[in-house]
């Protein structure tokens, strides 16, 4: 498999980031190197094989519901760019 | 011989009998950290704080009542947060980030009455392994300062090896602090998944990261491991499993333990210098009664490949977090949402962070995400099973670290692909969760420390520290 620069465009738009087009023909360069390398993978028949997404043989940790103390309103707030209220405050969603 | 030449367990005789004060102590690092400051070992210092607490540690051994790292100097690594104090990752983007709490491994260190001296530089989130990506500049190697220090834990690395402290902590993702203890000659262990909380460290890969010490000896590493080890509710990755007392298992001899060379691990690539200083050794462990036996990792050539699909796809999806809305840089004038989201991201993260998180989106996407990413996640399986059928015959591994010494500052930034191809050795032990540690072992023929691996089955650090400690006693 390989990227195209139309494909770039749209990796960079799911990640919510910009790029010029000098950074895009790079990428799609470094992309492809990289991808190509990854191709190695299908060497191996994986059909039968479990996939393995957490090593610890522990699933569904819960706890009770009970109030403990954490944050305060402040404390969550202070390294907020902007706040308003008491809340965060983004710029208009709606125009 | 200075007092900042020495490890912690020989500074805690001399603190303990009162020889030494934990402020005179401290003084001596930060006169050493202004001295060194073009190894840009640390992101920030706090002279005030350190000073103040080394007084009240003092205050506290004269009343006997002192905790079992009292006089410990720590530096930590900017991505484990610290209440009150800045976290900055390496990155623009958390450039003005004060932590609101504090991480487990903090508190626990904090209630041992070690002292922070400062939070130390890294690869932008953790990812290099070169600690040349950071938005502070690149941290410079002690002993060859036109070398790197390795990464991504490159100024604990650093900072301990350059006696800026007495130990640093670091994080190890897929050999973040085992690579950078080699390239500096330091101790450092990448512990089990889950044995030590990750609550209070900024995620880099999730199902990979874990906390562990950079320290001078292997007797630092067990009294270090110690404290920071155990359950924490905060972190539900975190292993319900009890403690141990790694304490236990320092000067003991290595009689009847079986110690695997897995071939893949010394094929070609390998600096030879490096092999035969291993190899040398395999041959002292051999004499001393362990038995060396030869053993097969057969997909160890399937790792760097499973192991960037499966970093980089975790990372697109933690560092989505970071969107100027409730933290971090925000972009100036910006129109609408979408717009403050793309330019915070854009202006914020540095080139190798985007590359990651481009190469994670992709292999996540839809139409790729079996080919990439499921695949991956399955190679993953056959990785852990070649270390289950090796350690059913062995007790631990013995290999290489790095194919090379620590590189030339600048060698291999330009080149991802072969930057990432660097980390061979170290990958594997964080797919399958494993302890591994990373113990130095002389120079080679430039001066650079030459660093030995140690890995072994998960929970197994008490017997990878007996190996470490005996092998570091020979020397």
């Amino acid at each position: 498999m390989s990227v195209t620069l139309e494909q770039v465009d749209v990796i960079a738009r799911l990640s919510k980031l910009e790029f010029n087009q000098e950074e895009k023909s790079k990428f799609v360069e470094q992309f492809n190197q990289i991808l190509q390398y990854m191709e190695k993978l299908n060497e191996l028949d994986t059909e039968p094989i479990e996939p393995t997404y957490n090593v610890l043989d522990i699933s569904n940790v819960t706890r009770p519901d009970e109030l403990k103390p954490w944050l305060s309103q402040d404390e969550a707030l202070q390294n907020a760019p902007r706040t308003k209220h008491g809340f965060f405050s983004v710029p208009k969603v709606i125009g | 011989m200075q007092l900042t030449d020495l490890d912690y367990t020989s500074l805690r005789k001399r603190i303990v009998g009162r020889e030494i004060t934990c402020a005179q102590l401290v003084a001596d690092y930060l006169d050493n950290i202004r001295e060194k400051k073009p190894l840009n070992a640390f992101i920030s210092v706090f002279e005030k704080d350190a000073r103040q607490r080394a007084e009240e540690i003092d205050r506290k051994i004269s009343a006997n009542n002192a905790g079992a790292l009292a006089g410990l100097v720590l530096g930590i690594k900017d991505l484990i947060v610290l209440s009150g104090a800045p976290t900055t990752c390496g990155s623009k983007i958390l450039s003005n980030f004060i932590s609101p709490y504090d991480a487990t491994v903090i508190k626990k260190l904090a209630q041992a009455d070690a002292v922070f001296i400062g939070k130390t530089n890294m690869d932008e989130f953790a990812m290099g392994s070169s600690s040349e990506t950071s938005f502070s500049g690149a941290v410079k190697n002690p002993t060859a300062t036109d070398r790197v220090a390795g990464g991504s834990s490159g100024g604990s690395a650093a900072a301990v090896a350059g006696n800026l402290c007495t130990a640093a902590l670091g994080s190890d993702t897929g050999g973040s602090i085992r690579q950078p203890a080699s390239f500096c000659g330091v101790v450092g262990i990448k512990p089990t998944y889950g044995r030590v909380s990750r609550f209070g460290l900024i995620a880099y890969a999730s199902s990979l990261d874990q906390i562990g010490p950079l320290c001078k000896s292997v007797d630092d590493a067990a009294s270090i491991l110690n404290v920071i080890s155990g359950y924490d509710h905060l972190d539900s990755t975190s292993a319900n499993q009890p403690t141990e007392d790694y304490t236990t298992y320092l000067n003991r001899d290595v009689k009847g333990l079986i110690i695997g060379l897995p071939k893949e691990y010394y094929g070609a690539g390998l600096d030879p210098e490096i092999r035969q200083n291993i190899e040398n050794r395999a041959a002292q462990l051999g004499k001393a009664g362990a038995e060396i036996v030869e053993v097969s990792l057969p997909h160890t050539e399937y790792a760097i490949a499973a192991y960037y699909i499966i970093a980089t796809a975790e990372a697109s999806s933690n560092l989505a977090r970071f969107d100027g809305a409730r933290y971090g840089v925000r972009a100036e004038k910006v129109m609408d949402l979408e717009e403050m989201y793309v330019k915070s991201r854009t202006e914020g993260f540095g080139s190798e962070v985007k590359r990651r998180i481009m190469l994670g989106t992709y292999v996540l996407s839809s139409g790729y995400y079996d080919a990439y990413y499921r695949k991956a996640q399955k190679v993953r399986t056959l990785i852990r099973q070649d270390f289950n059928n090796v350690f059913a015959q062995v007790d631990c591994l013995l290999t290489p670290i790095a194919p090379t010494t620590a590189f030339r500052l600048g060698e291999k930034i330009d080149d991802p692909l072969t930057m990432y191809l660097s980390d061979i050795y170290t990958v594997s032990c964080n797919l399958a969760g494993l302890p591994g540690i990373a113990l130095p072992s002389g120079a080679d023929s430039h001066g650079l420390p030459i660093g030995l691996q140690l890995l072994g089955k998960p929970f197994s650090e008490g017997k990878l520290l007996q190996v470490a400690d005996f092998l570091e006693k020979l020397n």
